[in-house]
């Protein structure tokens, strides 16, 4: 019996990945970026895509905010919240690994 | 942040495909009795070959799709799926694979995902081996399945446990659900059988009590709440209990169809027990031909063909009419109103038709065979 799993929580700390079975790519036909997960399309906004672009287990939710402040001109504070209620939603709903 | 489907204000415009439903082959080891595979199952030698997969694949990558379920019958029967599979991931579609997992042979699973697989479904008839080896008719199904599943995770493949639901395994819906989180899996379909094909001929046996259906929905509902960020649990409710309709394939021609093993374009997998109906195959025309001209995939796009009470029902462009096979089935008219909606004047008929099904002989089944359906006692 493996250990049981549990909810991950986002932290700043946190380093987002897309999941294994999730693929972004653009799309030449609708001339528009994808996630490709196993059920569904989704079909991110610019902001959801910069986001979902720096999903790469590269990034901690603090570069990530970082980045998205200088890019939309905000403070990373203003942007906290949405951000990380993203980044909670799509962990949730098994697309990203926290 | 983000919208689902493409084409906010879709009306009538033909957009692209994104989903396809490649049934490679009618064969399949086991013979569920709710088999979602039309009654009349075409052989082997009605396969289109490894060639007409290629190319049809291809058309359907430059159309737009994007994402292809590789199914059947059991699709492992192919020998060439390691091709096609290829020939998908080559192109950027996404691949799911949706097996029953009992005929793989070592290294098969490893191999499909060296081919650039992306997703795995395997069926579990019931969450123990009894159940599984009954609905299936098949001895030793359940243990090829854990063993199947297995794999899929030991190739670093996502798996998704797809539990077909009725009146023979309802009561196992919590261990289903202990199952799919033993095995690993990121995914939990709690999927209630549909009445249509096998599942129509047998409907008495498979349809379930009230009292097990409600109970059923409170059993999922509490463990989508507990897991939730841990399992993700997709629950296809039964449509005989249901006040709306489902927005079968979302939306009749709007963003999927699905392929017959002889190459036969279908709007749903369904879509020849409406009379009347004539589909194309790919062969004879392209697929993008067939998707814009077929005149199956026309008959009920959009929401031009809608009557009463869909015409000015404010859910028209939410459920679609429901399902058109529903409609023939129970309405006898695809045009009409799917009776799973409460505002269809036949609704009441799925209430009688739960209640004829509790006062039938309820063990008798017609298994799926290839040949004339027979009845059998389990």
């Amino acid at each position: 019996m493996m250990p049981r799993r549990e909810r991950r929580i986002v932290t700043a700390s946190s380093i987002p990945v897309l999941k294994r079975h999730t693929r972004l790519q653009y799309d030449p036909v609708r001339q528009a970026w994808a996630l490709l997960s196993p059920e569904k399309v989704f079909w991110p906004d610019e902001i959801s895509l910069d986001i979902l672009k720096l999903c790469d287990g590269k990034h901690s939710v603090r570069q990530i905010l970082d980045h998205l402040a200088s890019v939309y001109e905000a403070s990373p504070e203003e942007i906290a919240e949405d951000v990380e209620g993203f980044l909670q939603e799509w962990s949730d709903r098994s697309l990203v690994t926290l | 942040m983000v919208r689902q489907i493409f084409g906010d204000a879709m009306t009538q415009t033909i957009l692209p495909p994104i989903g396809m439903l490649a049934e490679l082959t009618h064969r399949c080891p086991l013979q569920c009795a709710y088999c979602s595979n039309p009654v009349e199952l075409l052989k082997a030698n009605r396969e289109m070959a490894t060639e007409a997969w290629l190319a049809l694949f291809d058309q359907a990558a430059d159309l737009g799709v994007l994402q292809i379920h590789l199914s059947g019958g059991e699709p492992t029967l192919r020998p060439d799926l390691e091709v096609l599979v290829e020939r998908l991931a080559n192109r950027g579609v996404y691949t799911n694979l949706i097996t029953a997992g009992v005929s793989l042979a070592e290294g098969r699973m490893e191999a499909l995902a060296q081919a650039g697989l992306d997703h795995v479904q395997v069926s579990f008839q019931g969450a123990f081996a009894p159940t599984t080896e009954k609905i299936g008719n098949h001895r030793g199904a359940h243990e090829k399945k854990m063993e199947t599943a297995r794999q899929v995770r030991a190739a670093g493949l996502p798996l998704t446990i797809n539990a077909p639901i009725h009146r023979h395994n309802i009561e196992e819906v919590p261990a289903f659900i202990d199952l799919a989180l033993a095995l690993n899996a990121e995914r939990l379909e709690i999927a209630n059988v549909q009445y249509a094909g096998w599942a129509l001929l047998n409907r008495n046996a498979l349809m379930p009590d009230r009292a097990s259906v409600e109970r059923q929905v409170e059993t999922v509902r509490k463990a989508q709440e507990d897991l939730y960020g841990i399992l993700a649990i997709d629950f296809i409710t039964p449509d005989y209990f249901a006040m709306y309709p489902k927005p079968c394939m979302g939306g009749w021609a709007r963003d999927a169809f699905v392929v017959a093993p002889d190459g036969s374009v279908l709007p749903c997998h369904a879509a020849g027990t409406i009379p009347d109906l004539v589909f194309d195959r790919f062969g004879d025309k392209s697929l993008a031909e067939i998707w814009l001209q077929s005149k199956a995939f026309n008959a009920f796009r959009g929401t031009d063909w809608m009557s009463e009470p869909c015409r000015s029902c404010e859910r028209q462009e939410i459920d679609w009419g429901g399902c058109r096979c529903q409609a023939m089935a129970l309405a006898g008219s695809a045009a009409e109103t799917d009776p799973a909606c409460a505002k269809s004047p036949l609704h009441a008929r799925m209430a009688t038709l739960i209640d004829e099904a509790m006062a039938a002989d309820r063990d008798e089944f017609r298994y799926r065979r290839i040949g004339s359906p027979v009845l059998e006692r389990q």
